[in-house]
């Protein structure tokens, strides 16, 4: 291909330019670098003859209009078709590409102002669905019928069955890796049998519910804007509201209740996990036995952190479905809306998560702290 | 009221732009083609029709390459689909243009962009002229250049099958695949859209397969009838050579057509 010759489509005379073969973006593909050239240096009243071009197409019809100077030349050789299709390129100089509008200085001032008027729809918004939950609650008392049970028991066990894995996984580790570190710091001033008091501290009353949060809202909180998300897109959110079906009562409802029971069990899980991995770090590194460990937990813990850490789990777990479902049922029909919402929904679960753990530190700083 | 069909017979000499041959499809332990068989050739426009999930779309997809039949050959411009290296498979995919059923067009781009992509991927030209070609194509499918910043989910059912066309034919290509064209637009878009279609077929000699369900299309626009019924082509003819088939399918399908041309011609005689 690219040894073929530029004569094949551009031969330039004394009687004028003579053009032949394809001028058609695959035909002038190999030459185009050579012929821009060519046709860059062709006088502007040379004479032009298209009777030996066998195909024509825009792309070529638009070379050649752009060598003429956006006008037709003087002497041209042509017949009706290609004379057409140059036409054509010649009128669509009127209907040019509108430029997208420049930003003007302002920009900034308006940017922060549609910023802030976009943060306020979104807590708007999620009022709005907070207060259509209690509405729905208030009906489901009048009507036990209408609880979405099944609903309820399948994300049970897609948000609650199915992270136990990743939750150990995780849990474990940085049981071992906690352990691991205060036991380096604590041999140092020989209070090795604190450790029991970290860990339990540590994992129960803060890291068991704030890490579990952390994973839920990536794997299910993504999850359950995606879904919201794809059915918007599909039209199957509207397919529902056409048939009378509440969405919030059967696609919100369903995912906030089912986090908001599953996450306490999971915290639990997670937290004796991380425990037992904490222990696991212990035994090897301060030789401390699992008895003991048992133990001294009990007393180095008051019961109160353990309930304190489920409380933590439930609300954690009822906000980030309902910031999931939030963000999914804002998604526009189109991909990038998904992506952004997606993002949004699990940046803006942790975000609340750490921000309510916080408040949660504020109000229970006088439970469940030994002496 | 039923035009005329082009009347373009393909000559028997001339290569074939599309050639199946023996085409098994399985999907699980349903059999959607058995032994399928079909050549299309240059400058003919081939209406592809059958039953619901008769298999046409997916075999609009075989030639495409994003499927591959269990069993047979799918020839493309001469060449087997899968034959030389990364760069001829690149540049016989460029040959051919796709509308696909529901637009398809890319939604994180605008009308402009999307229309463009294809010609900046090819990486040769500049951007006045990619804008330029961009706004004759859309000039060319009917669309007013104001449209070219909204995006796909601005746009109107018929508006996007425009945009998906333009962008179809922005590396003018020689075969143009169309799955189902004028499903979803108004009888007067619907038109027009035959229209051009015709219009480009004259003028760039384009091979045009076109998957369809609508009569009215189909009789103003084909130049050959493929009829995929029993998980083969049953009959690959004009469209008078089809309608005298004597075919269950095609008595079915054909049947308000037939009725239609009957009426006009008993007027046309009273």
């Amino acid at each position: 291909m690219a040894g073929r010759a530029l004569d094949e489509v551009f031969a330039a005379g004394a009687e004028g330019i003579r053009l032949a073969g394809d001028w058609t973006l695959r035909g002038l593909d190999a030459h185009l670098p050579a012929l821009r050239v060519a046709l860059a240096t062709v006088h502007g009243d040379a004479r032009w003859s298209l009777r030996a071009v066998r195909r024509m197409d825009s792309f070529g019809a638009l070379l050649l209009w752009q060598a003429w100077g956006e006008r037709w030349p003087v002497a041209l050789e042509a017949d009706e078709a290609q004379r057409a299709i140059i036409g054509r390129i010649e009128q669509s100089a009127a209907h040019a590409l509108p430029t997208p509008a420049r930003s003007p200085a302002l920009d900034g001032v308006a940017l922060l102002g549609a910023g802030l008027l976009a943060f306020a729809g979104h807590l708007a918004g999620f009022v709005a669905l907070l207060g259509r939950l209690v509405l729905d609650l208030g009906h489901l008392l009048h009507h036990p019928r209408d609880w979405p049970l099944l609903e309820i028991s399948a994300n049970l066990y897609k948000v609650g069955v199915r992270a136990m894995p990743v939750s150990a996984l995780v849990g474990f580790l940085i049981g071992v890796v906690l352990s691991y570190l205060s036991a380096l710091q604590l041999r140092t001033f020989g209070a090795d049998a604190f450790i029991v008091n970290i860990l339990g501290m540590g994992i129960i009353r803060e890291l068991g519910p704030v890490l579990v949060s952390v994973l839920v809202a990536g794997r299910s909180g993504s999850a359950m804007t995606a879904q919201l998300g794809v059915m918007r897109v599909t039209e199957e959110i509207d397919a529902l509201a056409a048939m009378g079906v509440s969405r919030s009562l059967r696609l919100v409802l369903p995912k906030v209740v089912a986090l908001t029971l599953a996450m306490p069990l999971l915290v639990l899980w997670t937290s004796a996990i991380a425990l037992f991995g904490g222990w696991v770090s212990a035994w090897v590194e301060l030789d401390i036995g699992l008895h003991f460990f048992l133990q001294a937990l009990p007393d180095a813990v008051p019961v109160a952190n353990l309930y304190i850490g489920l409380a933590k789990g439930a609300v954690f777990g009822f906000l980030i479905a309902l910031v999931a479902c939030h963000f999914g049922l804002r998604v526009q029909p189109d991909t990038e809306s998904l992506s952004t919402h997606t993002t949004a929904s699990v940046v803006a679960a942790i975000t609340v998560v750490i921000l309510v753990d916080a408040v949660f530190a504020i109000a229970t700083r006088s439970i469940g702290l030994p002496l | 009221m039923s035009a005329p069909v082009l009347d373009d017979p393909a000559p028997a000499g001339r290569d074939a732009v599309v050639r199946l041959e023996g085409i098994v499809t399985r999907f699980g332990r349903n059999v959607v083609h058995e032994g399928l068989d079909l050549s299309i050739h240059a400058g003919e426009i081939v209406a592809l029709v059958g039953g619901s999930g008769s298999g046409k779309t997916t075999l609009l997809r075989h030639v495409i390459g994003l499927t591959r039949p269990a069993a047979g050959g799918v020839e493309v411009f001469g060449e087997a689909l899968d034959a030389g290296g990364a760069a001829e498979r690149l540049a016989r995919q460029r040959r051919m243009g796709v509308l696909f059923q529901h637009g398809a067009l890319f939604s994180a781009f605008s009308v402009a962009q999307n229309i463009a992509f294809p010609l900046r991927e090819l990486g040769v030209m500049s951007r006045q002229e990619i804008d330029r070609l961009v706004a004759l194509k859309l000039e060319m499918v009917e669309m007013e250049a104001a449209h070219a910043l909204l995006m796909p989910a601005e746009l109107s059912g018929g508006m996007v099958k425009r945009v998906a066309l333009a962008r179809a034919l922005a590396l003018e290509p020689e075969l143009l695949l169309l799955d189902e064209p004028t499903a979803g637009l108004d009888p007067d878009r619907s038109a027009s859209f035959i229209r051009l279609i015709r219009a480009l077929h004259r003028e760039l000699g384009l091979t045009v397969v076109l998957v369809t369900h609508d009569l009215d299309t189909l009789a103003q626009m084909a130049t050959s009838v493929a009829v995929l019924a029993e998980r083969r082509i049953v009959s690959h003819a004009s469209l008078d050579e089809t309608l005298a088939l004597d075919h269950p399918f095609v008595a079915r399908f054909f049947r308000g057509l037939q009725a239609r041309r009957s009426r006009s011609n008993g007027a046309g005689a009273g």
